[in-house]
């Protein structure tokens, strides 16, 4: 087997387009659930109507930095659509209602009723040139071996890992003040904030928000990456994705999402190489075929979901004793 | 006596389906004194303070908290207005440190709001007043040593404790604490007692859930009792001690086969209904 295959796989992966978007679908994921206690199981909602709002600005003549803002907004106005109505109620509530509003997009988006503006089951390409004609690095390919990347991947690198690095630090002053005091303070007992004056309702509002524009973020930089989006992408599994990445890296750690991200992806990717190559060499017989490393490597993210938590509930950059600080 | 009083409620009803929870026509604090809640199990005294501090919708009445009317108010309104609560089983934000609990309590901070929180140079002075006023109250409650502990560690005593500290953080004019001793072994509840004493030696005004009579006649200016939801007697902790129909609402069934027992007459059907009171 070419090891050196499977790690410079992984370790392209590991800073690659993906790790970056779901560094910040996750760091959004962070705020909402990390620090709020917000059970936004539809994450990939925000990521769908970024993604989506960019496409169609662009593809009806509108300039890229009025698509960019019009991505951010539709994950603005989802964030109170959803919000507005559950945030009142249980924590339940907003699980449900994300989770649906998610497949509800996903849905609506590929409807055929919509072909003349998101595109139908077809999607819509051909919006990332704008973005593109803005790259200031010469054409040819960049990189230490062959882990590296071509002008245009580069670019949106820059501007992906640019985004993460400062969604990280907005979070860190976030958190360090007295408005992530009272985030934490209605993720141990929402009750006790609003004794003490605190407007949970309006808080959570902005938590969830600040959340879901993170998330677009991340649905942006993933279709300009493709440029090309449609509704076959923004699946439940997004969701869980980022999820994994956040409990990996850890959960209410400022940097733990890009951490978890970095290996995540790492993993994932040079999983997927190793499996191939364990295939075509005939190590698993007739059992596996080479169509199934993606199931396979999503068999094993569970498997290695359910390992962190029982061994490492802190993930890597959480703190272990506030982990298991006893909830009575 | 109504003009001095710090609040005022008048036809306070709640109901449960059939159940009627909370039925009181009339009920006042007097500014600056200790006004003990009592009542036997399922009276509705939590009930009636959560209609009170907006943790739970009344279905008519209305109350008047130092001239402001709080009716119908969410409770983080009525927290800031002045009225602040405890819970019966304390409310520690386990994963915070016991320094935070505090320093979250305090009124009208700065770095709150989403984008003034994002400026430090905005509220780092006002955080560090804070942060001297936390430790004061620390120290008063006796919880100084464990201020960079997470609540989550500290045991139930000393939980009420932090919660007394921590409603006191929000400079409340009135404090109002369910049970604050249900729970705290009897070193910790002495200490406790004499805490709320000494607030009010410094003005403040106090109305407390309490079952344990020692507790209530030990602190309280004046007693409410209610049953069944009502208002049943008011008065000094003697008068309402005292009062037969305290009694009567305490010990029910118990009193009349203890007093059937004393004439020689112990009825046998009657045990099985006075056991759970």
């Amino acid at each position: 087997m070419d090891f050196g295959q499977i790690l410079t796989d992984g370790l392209r992966a590991s800073i690659g387009i993906n790790a970056a978007a779901f560094a910040l679908a996750a760091i959004g994921l962070n705020v909402q659930y990390g620090f709020t206690g917000l059970l936004n199981f539809g994450q990939v909602g925000f990521l769908l109507v970024g993604a989506y709002g960019t496409a169609i600005t662009v593809d009806r003549g509108g300039p890229l930095w009025l698509a960019l803002l019009v991505g951010i907004l539709a994950a603005v106005g989802l964030a109170m659509l959803l919000g507005i109505p559950t945030l009142r109620l249980r924590a339940d509530y907003l699980a449900i209602v994300t989770i649906s509003a998610a497949e509800i997009l996903r849905i609506t988006v590929a409807s055929r009723q919509l072909e003349g503006f998101t595109g139908g089951a077809f999607g819509i390409g051909g919006f990332a040139e704008a973005f593109y004609d803005l790259n200031p690095y010469p054409t040819g390919r960049y990189g230490i071996g062959d882990v590296s990347f071509n002008h245009r991947t580069l670019w949106l690198l820059t501007v992906a890992w640019a985004c993460v690095i400062g969604g990280a630090l907005i979070v860190r002053l976030l958190i360090r003040s007295p408005f992530g005091r009272v985030l934490r303070s209605i993720r141990e007992d929402e009750d006790a904030a609003r004794s003490l004056g605190k407007n949970a309702f309006a808080t959570k509002l902005q938590a969830l928000l600040v959340g879901g524009v993170f998330g677009a973020l991340g649905g942006i930089i993933i279709a300009l990456d493709a440029s090309f989006t449609n509704a076959d992408y923004w699946k439940a599994p997004v969701t869980f994705f980022a999820y994994t990445v956040l409990i990996l890296g850890g959960v209410a750690s400022v940097f733990g999402p890009v951490l978890g991200a970095m290996i995540f992806w790492f993993f994932y990717t040079g999983l997927d190489t190793l499996l191939r190559q364990a295939i075509k060499q005939g190590v698993f017989g007739d059992v596996l075929t080479t169509t199934d490393t993606g199931p396979m490597r999503i068999a094993f993210v569970g498997l290695a979901l359910m390992a962190l938590m029982i061994f490492r509930p802190q993930g890597m950059l959480g703190n272990r004793e506030e982990a298991l600080v006893d909830e009575r | 006596m109504s003009d001095d009083a710090i609040l005022e409620a008048r036809g306070m009803r709640r109901s449960f389906g059939g159940l009627i929870a909370v039925d009181v026509d009339e009920f006042h604090v007097p500014r600056g004194q200790i006004l003990g809640l009592i009542g036997p199990n399922g009276a509705g005294k939590t009930t009636f303070f959560n209609l009170l501090t907006g943790f739970e919708r009344a279905d008519d009445g209305s109350w008047v908290f130092d001239g402001r009317d709080l009716t119908g108010k969410p409770s983080y309104r009525i927290a800031r207005a002045g009225m602040v609560r405890t819970f019966q089983i304390p409310k520690a934000l386990s994963k915070m440190t016991v320094l935070d609990n505090m320093k979250l309590a305090a009124p009208h901070q700065r770095g709150e709001r989403f984008f003034a929180a994002l400026a430090r140079p905005l509220w780092i002075s006002q955080d560090h007043a804070i942060e001297t006023r936390a430790l004061e109250l620390l120290d008063w409650v006796g919880l100084a040593d464990k201020r960079s502990d997470y609540a989550g560690t500290l045991s139930g005593g000393q939980r009420k404790l932090l919660e007394l500290g921590r409603s006191m953080m929000t400079a409340p004019r009135l404090l109002m604490l369910d049970e604050p001793t249900a729970g705290v072994n009897p070193a910790l509840t002495e200490t406790l007692l004499e805490r709320i004493q000494s607030l009010k030696d410094e003005g403040m005004t106090v109305l407390f859930v309490e079952h344990d009579m020692d507790v209530v006649t030990t602190i309280s200016d004046r007693v409410v009792c209610m049953a069944e939801g009502s208002i049943i007697s008011e008065g000094t902790a003697r008068e309402v001690v005292s009062d037969p129909a305290v009694i009567d609402a305490y010990l029910g069934r118990h009193r009349r086969t203890a007093k059937l027992a004393t004439e020689g007459r112990a009825d046998r059907d009657d045990h099985g209904e006075g056991a759970g009171t």
